[in-house]
This record gives structure tokens, sequence and C-alpha cells, in this order.
């Protein structure tokens, strides 16, 4: 008791806060970088939510996408150097990306007949994928490690030039938002147009009331099974992606788990958004900052009272930091936070006798 | 075409907008509809009248494509025209306004008008400017403009209704389906949309109006076909038939519509309830300091539009919900937040609204449903072993006083029809000697067999001295069977009327408005 008396809690509570806004100003970019994959993954959620279909195979979906994208891109770059284009784009990472948007797809297809045809419960579809996915990614990667192919690379960030990017605040605008690879720009483009299509467009509109009131949307000539089929197939093209980022962007090789778990807070991070893009991505750069503080207390520690605190706390729970915040987030935003009334409700057509 | 048949009708030299010719569906067990025959004429509402389960909601589902017919044809304008889709349906001009509503409660008003023929800016966002006219233009076809962005969950039921409506006029709808439009209506709500649809009528809109509410088809329909056990048994036009008749022909033999419920005597205060409140389950007050009195041999009705407070109400005096405040009395001892066997044991029947939820446990064969309440007791239950043969006979007994249809005992409740289960709950609750009824909604989607059968039973009890309260969102059995009628409105007893000398359209305007001068309100109380 008598140590806590003697640390000057509220000192070091304003020194936090000030790490914290260094960390958020100066590794802006990072925390974006950080939280693509996570947002890509809210917003496959988002497609098979909003439709009506529970997706909690995201993590799943992500980790086959990147192994599949990672190998195939090795597999066509054959070890032969190839010389980059812009933003690091060569020929067999283009294949690689491509390569992972099918095994989105086509793991997500798996979903969609489990849970839409079948009727199957989708929580157990979605927990086959995770099962499923570890497991035989994990023992290709086992297979493939005792022949090793060297990898195809991955993309790079957008260059600011320097004349533009030393201008105040319009600079650091652009590096932070600019300043990334081709899957994270892309994610960025996606959250805009995503979050308009949903309130302004035909598209939008139809499946917001698929995922709220199916029968109604079917009496008014809507046919819900195809739109959610489409809905949860393109969500796969969105774990695709974020599946690639891993290993095509991020960094160029592939190891078992390596997704550790941005599926399950892509989850989370749908819910604290309330089911929108522009929420979701919001919610996402929350678990991006947690990613980017635990990173930077490790390689730029703070000074004075604060760094003698956090070097005396274990480097595992800096690590954990994204995880933490999302139980405090799910433990004050769900219950308020309101999911589609259909979600997860599989829809049978023909009307019966009654 | 039966044009002789309808000859003094105005809507007689009108061609056929639509002829469905020996429809068939027949499901696993059941034939829905047997070589069904239906003209509607241009500009006519067209009555389909029939008990529950008589077919009509499968002809109109074969009519809107959402069940596909075993045999049979449909002809739209002397056209063969074939219907496997909603889509199909509404581009023919055929919109349906369904029994329960078909609303997205989470969109609004506009969004829910649009959704499926929605206007488009350009190939990808919608125009909702122009939408928004249209609605505005259809909203005055009601006399009143509605706010296209308002939510759909904030309007009262009449209201969405009419949101419904609206729907159907968007399309440019031909041939109008009506499945019981009215039930969850007031009369003055009633009476706006019975307006509304003869002005459609009057442009050339064919409608077809499905109702159980003999009055209504009488008043509004130019013709009535008449269906039960999935076959046509007959056709009438309303200035030659009356309620009497086409309840015999519904129901095949003789019924009496309003039980004749002779004079009551009432005795001594059974039930006091003395400032009761109570609180839903988000910890709001919905029932606020009610006092009434329920005397032996009366029945008491409290009448009201659902969601007034009355599910919270019939849950604290039936031991579901404790109360907030204030007290309950039953012939002088205090049962404020007494438990469901306490009150029981006390003699106390409840039948409740929803009897999939509460009033049985589906799974179980009759046998187990006819002493869920007195199962423990002896004789049906000795020690920890119960008496199956007991209960047996017990069960036989409910089945036969309360003619309850089914091939054995033995069978799963859900196999029974609506009313049967219904009649197994009552014959349960009503078994032996009572102090006090508690009846929330005892005849929700019953057909007219039915209704009578425990109308007959409510009035058996009273004159056997007990004390009934009857709960009921229907107006016109709360009007036939109370002997004084309170008007339940936001959580309060505004009225108390006489039950023999109240009118329909009194009551009805009590519970619309609570009382208070000025239209009804567009937003339902209490919503977001």
């Amino acid at each position: 008791m008598d140590f806590i008396l003697h640390v000057p809690v509220i000192g070091l509570l304003l020194q936090f806060i000030g790490y914290l806004v260094g960390v958020m100003t100066t590794n802006g970019s990072l925390i974006i970088t950080l939280s693509t994959p996570i947002a890509l993954g809210a917003l496959c959620g988002f497609m098979n939510e909003r439709s009506g279909v529970v997706n909690i195979g995201i993590e799943g979906m992500m980790l086959f996408a990147a192994f599949v994208g990672w190998y195939v891109a090795a597999l066509v770059n054959g070890g032969a150097p190839t010389s980059p284009g812009p933003l690091g784009i060569t020929f067999p990472l283009l294949v690689g990306l491509l390569a992972a948007i099918v095994a989105g797809v086509a793991v997500s297809a798996l979903h969609a007949w489990l849970s839409i045809t079948v009727r199957a419960n989708q929580i157990i579809s979605g927990t086959i994928i995770n099962i499923e996915a570890l497991a035989i990614t994990g023992y290709l990667n086992l297979l493939i490690s005792q022949n090793p192919i060297p990898s195809a690379g991955n993309f790079q960030s957008f260059h600011v030039p320097q004349g533009v990017a030393s201008v105040p605040v319009l600079g650091w605008l652009l590096t932070t938002f600019l300043g990334h690879g081709p899957i994270t720009l892309t994610m960025l483009v996606l959250v805009i147009v995503l979050q308009i299509l949903l309130f302004r467009s035909r598209w939008g509109l139809r499946t917001r009331a698929a995922g709220e009131h199916p029968r109604a949307a079917e009496t008014l000539g809507i046919d819900v099974i195809r739109l959610r089929y489409r809905n949860v197939l393109l969500g796969g093209v969105l774990a695709g992606l974020a599946g690639a980022w891993f290993t095509l962007e991020y960094i160029g090789t592939f190891q078992g788990g390596m997704t550790n778990g941005r599926g399950f807070i892509a989850l989370a991070a749908l819910i604290f958004g309330r089911w929108t893009p522009i929420g979701a991505f919001g919610a996402a750069l929350v678990f991006g900052i947690a990613d980017a503080l635990g990173q930077a207390v490790s390689f730029n520690p703070p000074s004075g009272d604060l760094g003698a605190v956090l070097s005396g706390v274990p480097e595992q729970v800096f690590s954990a930091l994204p995880y933490l915040v999302t139980i405090i987030v799910l433990a004050g935003v769900v219950g308020r936070s309101i999911p589609p009334a259909a979600d997860g409700q599989p829809y049978e057509r023909e009307a019966k006798a009654t | 075409m039966v044009v002789s048949e309808a000859a003094s009708s105005p809507a007689a030299s009108k061609p056929a907008a639509l002829e469905m010719r020996g429809v068939t569906k027949r499901f696993p067990g059941v034939v829905a509809n047997d070589h069904i025959d239906l003209d509607v004429r241009r500009g006519e509402i067209h009555a389909l009248l029939g008990e529950n389960g008589a077919g009509k909601t499968t002809l109109m589902n074969i009519l809107y494509g959402l069940v596909t017919p075993d045999e049979g044809e449909i002809l739209l304008g002397g056209k063969p025209v074939t219907i496997a889709s909603p889509a199909d349906a509404i581009s023919q001009g055929i919109s349906m306004v369904h029994q329960h509503f078909m609303l997205v409660p989470v969109l609004t008003v506009a969004e829910n008008i649009l959704l499926g023929e929605e206007p488009m800016a350009n190939p990808v966002l919608m125009d909702r400017k122009a939408a928004h006219t249209r609605i505005r233009e259809l909203g005055r076809f009601f006399g009143t403009e509605i706010d296209p962005d308002l939510r759909v969950a904030s309007l009262s039921v009449g209201w969405q209704q009419r949101v419904e409506i609206l729907k159907a006029l968007y399309r440019n709808a031909d041939i109008l389906v009506l499945d019981e439009p009215t039930a969850v209506l007031t009369p003055q709500e009633t009476k706006e949309i019975f307006a509304v649809l003869r002005r459609l009528t009057a442009e050339g809109t064919s409608i077809i109006f499905i109702s159980h509410k003999l009055y209504e088809v009488l008043e509004i329909a130019d013709r009535i076909t008449v269906i039960r056990r999935g076959k046509v048994v007959g056709s009438r036009i309303p200035s030659e038939t009356d309620e009497d008749d086409l309840a015999e022909l519904m129901v095949g033999r003789e019924v009496e519509l309003t039980v004749d419920r002779g004079e009551s005597h009432p005795a001594d205060v059974t039930l006091a309830v003395a400032g009761l409140t109570v609180s839903d389950d988000r910890g709001h007050e919905v029932v606020h300091g009610l006092d009434f009195e329920v005397r032996a041999g009366e029945v008491f009705g409290i009448a009201g539009v659902a969601g007034n407070g009355q599910d919270e109400l019939v849950e604290a005096l039936a031991g579901l919900r404790r109360p907030a405040g204030g007290t309950v009395e039953l012939s002088g001892r205090t049962i404020t937040g007494a438990s469901p066997r306490r009150l029981h044991n006390l003699r106390v029947g409840f039948v409740p609204a929803d009897r999939h939820r509460y009033g049985l446990v589906l799974v179980f064969p009759l046998t187990d449903n006819s002493v869920l309440t007195s199962y423990y007791r002896a004789p049906y239950s000795r020690g920890l072993v119960r008496d199956a043969d007991a209960i047996g006979r017990h069960a036989e007994q409910v089945i036969k006083d309360f003619d309850v249809r089914t091939p054995s005992p033995l069978v799963h409740a859900s196999t029974l029809s609506g009313g049967n289960q219904q009649k197994l709950i009552v014959g349960r609750e009503f078994f032996g000697d009572l102090r006090l009824l508690v009846l929330d909604q005892p005849t929700r989607g019953l057909d007219v067999g039915s209704i009578e059968f425990i109308h007959r039973q409510v009035i058996a009890k009273r004159d056997a001295g007990t004390a009934v309260l009857l709960i009921s969102a229907e107006l016109d059995e709360v009007l036939e069977l109370s002997d004084r009628t309170a008007v339940m409105y936001r959580g309060r007893l505004v009225a108390v009327v006489d039950g023999r000398s109240a009118t329909r359209e009194e009551v009805g305007l009590l519970m619309a408005t609570g009382g208070r001068e000025g239209p009804p309100p567009i937003i339902a109380e209490g919503a977001a």
C-alpha cells in the first residue's frame, strides 16, 4: 500500500495521455496499417450480418486467404527476381492477391451454402471454418517448409513526395492516410463507398430489409436467398483482401495462426461500430491504437516516471493490449448496440398453410 | 361467369379483373384449397369469408406467388398468367396487405414503400427526392400527409396499416388483397380505411377483402364468397344476406353470434385492486395506479388498444410480474405479488393471451397439459409419484366437457388447431369451482364456432358466481360479455361504462384518444 501512495498517480496519468497523443500523431500511419485487417474483416462481417447471416468464421477466412495468397505468389514468382512497379506491385504479387480473394470467396461459399441453403446453425458453420483454417494451413505450411520456396516479397507503401510531406498539417494528413500499400488504400476507399451505398443505394436498402425482416422483403418481390448469397460471397472478397494484407503487404511470409485473433477483433469492431462501415472503421482504429501503443512501448519507451513504471510491466501485457481493449469495449457496448433483427436466422421461403 | 346471380349488383356489368379456376393446393394430410373458383370484377370489393384454416390465406398466397398451386389456373383480364413469385404478382398489378404487417420497423416510411421498386437517380443510387414527392402525393389520398422520413417503428398501428396500403398504391395495384386489415384497428380507424378503399374502387381498383368480422364484410363488400374446409360453399350479395346466414355458411351449422348473456347478479367484491403500479422489463412504469373492483357473478371488461399496459397488468395479477406498488385483494385476503401456484390454490383461473408461450407445453400430450396447474395435488399426484390414470381421466373429462376435437388425449398439444388448443386451456382453467377468472384475449385468432363456445362458458362461470376479469383488444368481445367495461389508455383506466348500453363508437373513441379532444396521434405512445 505504501508504495502505491508514493506514486504520483495524477502526474503519471497526464504523462501517459501525453505519450498516447504522441504515439497517435507520430505513428498515425502505423495505426491505420495495423487497423487494416480488422477493418476489412469487419466489413466482411458487415456484408454478411446486414443481410441476416452471422459470420464468426472471418478469422478462418482471413487465415486461409493469407496462406493461399502467399503460396500462389511464391509459386508464380518461382524465385526469379522481378522488377517491381509502383507500390511494389509485381505480377506474382497480383496473382497472389487474386488467389487470396478467390480463397476468401471459396470459404465464404461454404459458409453461405451451410447457412442459407442447408440452414445449419451459423455459429457452428463459422466455428468449423475457424478450426479447419488453422489446422489445414498449419499442416500445409509444415509440408512446404520442408522444401522452402522463396517468398514473392510484399507490396510497398506509397511515398508522399518530400516537398509535400513537409507542409505542416497537410503533409501529416497525406502521409498518415496515403502512405500505405495498395490493400490498405483499398480499405480506406471501401469504408467510404460502402457507407454511402448502405444508406443511399438500392443494394443497401434491400440488404438492410433482408437483415431486418426478410419476409417483408420477399413479399415485395426481392429474392432474399439470392441477395444473401451475393452478400456473403462479396464478404468473402473482403476477407480475402484482409488475408492478403498479412502475407502480401504487411510482411511477405506466412506463419501458422498469424491472423492471431484479428478476425474476432473485427467482429468486436463491427458490434462497436453498430454495423456501419464508418463505425466499424472507427472501432478498428481504436484497436489499431492499442496495437501501436503496445509496439511503441517496446521500441520507443517513454522517459521519466512513466517509463520507470512501464518498464516494470511484463512485455506480454502490451502485446495483449488489443485483446484487453476488445474485452473492455464489448463489456461496455454489447447490449446497447442492436444487431439486425433477422441476424442469424435462416430464411425459409414457402409459406406454410395457416 | 355468374352474372345472373349477381345481376342486382352495380358492379355486375363490369368485366372480370381476376378469375381463379379450379385452384387446388394439397399440404401433407390436408387439402387447403379444393378446386376453388373465384372471380373478381373491376372496381368491386369482394369479400372472402371463412373460418381459420378454411384456406383463405393459402388461396391468396397462391395469387401472390408465395405458394405454388398443384392444379388450377389464374386469369387476369381474361388472359391466363403464371405467378411464380411475389415479383411476378407485383408486375401483374397485384398487391397484398398481409395479416401480419410486412413492414421493416427500423426503416423509414419512404424506405418501406420504395423497397423493391426504388426510383433511381443513377444506376447505383436512389432518387430520394422523386420518391418523397410521390409518397406525399399518395399520402393526400388519405386526406393527411405523412412524413416520409418517420421511422415505421414509431408509428401507431393505424398509421402502419396506412403505410401498408400506401405500398400497394405506390405500385399502382389493379388488384389489392387485404388479409384481415381491421384486426388491429379501432372502429374509427376502420372507418377511415374503408373510406380509402371505396375511393380506390371508384378509380377502378379491385379489392379482395378477407375478414372474419361479419358486420364489416356486410358493410364494405359488393359480393361475398364463403370458403369452408378448402371449398367454396356459397356466394352472397350483402343486401340479400345477414350475419346469421353468413355464419352458418362459414361454420356449416347454425351459430349464435352473440351469446345471450342474460341477467347478471353481482354479489360481494371478489377482486379489489388499489393503486396498482406495474413496470415493464426496462423498468419504465407502464401501469399507473389502477383502482378497480370485480364482484362475484359479474364480468368486468377492460378494452384498449394493445400496448397500453394490459400485458403488464395481466402479468401482475397472474403472479408473473411483481407489482411496483399498490395492493391486490382476493375476497379480503392480500395477494399482491402472490405466486401462480398460490393463486391457483386460492381458486383463481388464468387464460393467457399467448397460448403457445404460457398456456401449453406444445410437446406434451393433452393429458399432461390438462393438469399443468394442478399436477402436484391429489388425485393427480400421490407423494412424489404422479397418477397417470387419474390424469388420464381428468383429461378425458376436459376433452368431453369442453369439446376439444382430438383423435386421442395422448397426442401432443402442438397437433391441435388453435381453437382446440384454446378450448383445452379454457377447460383446464375453468375446471371446478372458481373465485376469480382472469381472461387475457381468450379468443384471439379463433373462428366463430370456437368463440361462441368459449363465450358461453364464460357466461356459465359468471352465473355460477365467479368474478370474471376480461382483458381484450377485441372490442366486440368486451362489449358482448361485460357487465361493466373499462377503457385502458396509456396505463390508466380512463373510463368505466355500463357494459350493456355502451356503443362501439363510444368505447372505440375512448380507446383511440383516451377521452381527449382532437384526432388520434400519429406517433405511437411510448415510441422512441
